[in-house]
């Protein structure tokens, strides 16, 4: 039985890894049309260095990408806070409404914002590119932060205003520290899914001011170059150091209850 | 140390009236048990008078000042929770020290206080370890010490020793005894455990549906329970009802019964209560009343032995004797119940 666990364990991580392997080693190969034999060269990272389109829908990327963590974490907290320790009329509508932007398909949700933002004249660009990213990011922040709120006992917050607190220096010194983990994790979620949104941002990129997977979809359309591979190799580097950083801080799984 | 005083509070959540007309008052310094069942409204008093909930209509008092409308961080209250609510993510000393860096007390005068508190609850070394590291009991301590060092003009305790097992919980009690006589605080103590409310209480609040039936001593409440419920929740008792008959009870059988208590006119429909250990098999010279019963379960608890009995009549009747002879009756005895007119005490329905 273990066999046959450990077994099945390395298939998954074989499928899921495998083509990412070889992506990253088709950056270091020589040939421009991914042949082999397999020649080392740095040639195409060195290419991507004077590939100012691609090199700036990168920086686009990121930029967007950190901007909408950092709103849409706000925003999500400071929702999840209302909606786990206040009453007020129509929470539970709210709640429900706040979970189907997950699972509508982001094809409608793309097409929908871009007829809004044009009859609306927000337009599209970066503005509106942050705007419908945020949208996006929250109701996952909702649902993180909203699951770290269970693990923080609502007594504990009562426990500091009866020492001398007021409300918001109870949540300041008790809540906040205690739900960190959690909203850490949803801003590293948000980040994820602006860093990875591709149909919303094709609807809403201008051809001056574009993200790195609309620039690479273009890109192979033209026909392309193992850049892309040296570019998505960068980037993803760069995501796995954020969430190996995130799981050595916050224990993911660390049930333990907080009281 | 101060006194606190409720005055005709109320509250209600929709149409469920929750505390009706609450008026009482706990003198300064005194241990106070507010003693009822789930539901009774026991904890939304607590929570009332600590400023939690605000009540629909009344007064609370805490000293001269009338704190109806200042918030819990207004009020200095010291409060000790049912699950220690401590801040996991600071020291046993940061915990402690919580109240008094709010009270603009820092560094080395903080420190002393701290330590002070620590020693009173014994856990003085303690105060570099988390809460995780402690374990329940002296989480417990550390919740006691946390509450007190802010010196409060009274502490409120939610339950606080329901969570923890039966030894600890005894042992913790002598210590919360201990406290609260070294400090002087006013306390109030919310428990539903009737034992708890005895020992600890230097007076007894009973609450029934919202309302308080009975405050007094433990022995007054004990010995002279108003109502039913109180005789009911606080302790056993066997209940007799009758009519008044010329100062006396008759009941439905025909016993007469007599009773010390101030009985209302003849034909009056009346409750009687008395306590399984104040009735005792009959002899030669035993007491006036008496009643003839079947023993149907005998219980043996060592040192006491309790009967479960039924009348005749079908009336169920308990009995709790010393176990003093080592005769122990058998199931399907008669026997004859005998007890005094002092220890049978009329209450309200």
């Amino acid at each position: 039985m273990r066999q046959i666990g450990r077994f099945y364990l390395i298939a998954i991580l074989l499928f899921l890894y495998t083509p990412i392997a070889v992506m990253m080693a088709m950056g270091f190969n020589e040939s421009p049309l991914y042949e082999l034999p397999f020649t080392f060269s740095t040639r195409w990272y060195e290419a991507l260095l004077s590939n100012q389109p691609l090199l700036r829908a990168g920086a686009n990327s990121i930029i967007i990408a950190l901007i909408t963590a950092v709103i849409a974490t706000t925003l999500g907290t400071m929702a999840s806070v209302a909606l786990s320790r206040r009453t007020f009329r129509g929470k539970s509508l709210l709640q429900v409404l706040l979970l189907p932007p997950i699972a509508i398909p982001w094809l409608i949700t793309g097409t929908a914002m871009l007829i809004f933002f044009y009859w609306s004249g927000i337009g599209r660009g970066m503005h509106a590119l942050l705007i419908g990213h945020v949208a996006l990011a929250i109701p996952y922040v909702v649902l993180v932060v909203g699951t770290g709120f269970k693990t923080v006992r609502a007594d504990l917050e009562e426990a500091a205003m009866s020492l001398g607190s007021t409300p918001v220096h109870a949540f300041f010194s008790v809540t906040l520290p205690l739900l960190y983990p959690s909203i850490l994790g949803a801003a590293l979620f948000a980040f994820a899914v602006s860093l990875d949104q591709f149909v919303i941002s094709y609807f809403l990129a201008t051809p001056g001011y574009t993200t790195l997977p609309v620039q690479i979809y273009s890109a192979i359309r033209k026909g392309f170059t193992p850049e892309i591979n040296a570019i998505s190799t960068l980037l993803l580097l760069g995501s796995m150091a954020a969430i190996l950083i995130f799981a050595r801080f916050a224990k993911p799984g660390d049930t333990r209850d907080k009281r | 140390m101060t006194n606190v005083k409720v005055k005709s509070v109320a509250k209600t959540y929709g149409p469920i009236p929750v505390l009706t007309d609450i008026s009482t008052e706990f003198p300064e310094g005194s241990f106070t048990s507010l003693l009822g069942p789930s539901g009774s409204g026991k904890t939304t008093l607590l929570r009332i008078i600590a400023g939690f909930i605000k009540p629909d209509e009344g007064v609370i008092m805490i000293g001269n000042n009338d704190v109806t409308n200042v918030p819990v961080w207004g009020r200095n209250i010291g409060m000790m929770f049912q699950s220690y609510a401590l801040f996991p993510h600071m020291t046993i000393a940061q915990n402690v020290a919580f109240g008094l860096e709010r009270r603009g007390i820092k560094g080395e005068a903080a420190h002393k206080e701290v330590d002070r508190a620590l020693e009173m609850v014994r856990l003085w070394g303690f105060g570099d370890r988390t809460p995780k590291q402690l374990s329940g009991g002296q989480q417990q301590r550390v919740a006691l010490a946390r509450a007190i060092v802010i010196k409060p003009s009274v502490l409120l305790l939610d339950e606080p020793l329901s969570a923890l097992d039966r030894r600890l919980r005894q042992e913790m009690q002598v210590e919360l005894l201990r406290i609260q006589r070294e400090s002087g605080l006013t306390t109030i103590f919310v428990t539903h455990d009737q034992e708890e409310a005895l020992t600890l209480s230097d007076k007894v609040a009973i609450l029934d549906r919202g309302r308080i039936v009975q405050i007094g001593d433990p022995e007054t409440v004990y010995e002279k329970p108003l109502t039913r419920f109180a005789a009911e929740f606080l302790g056993d008792s066997n209940f007799l009802s009758g009519k008044v008959e010329n100062g006396a009870v008759r009941l439905s059988n025909g016993t007469v019964v007599r009773s010390d208590s101030a009985l209302p006119g003849n034909g009056a429909d009346v409750t009687l209560a008395i306590r399984p250990e104040k009735m005792s098999l009959a002899t030669a010279d035993s007491q006036p009343n008496r009643l003839s019963a079947r023993i149907t379960t005998v219980i043996y608890a060592g040192p006491v032995l309790s009967y479960i009995l039924e009348t005749p009549d079908g009336l169920p009747l308990k009995l709790f004797a010393q176990n003093r002879d080592g005769r122990v009756l058998r199931e399907g005895e008669t026997v004859s119940l005998s007890w005094s007119p002092e220890h049978t005490i009329a209450v309200a329905n």
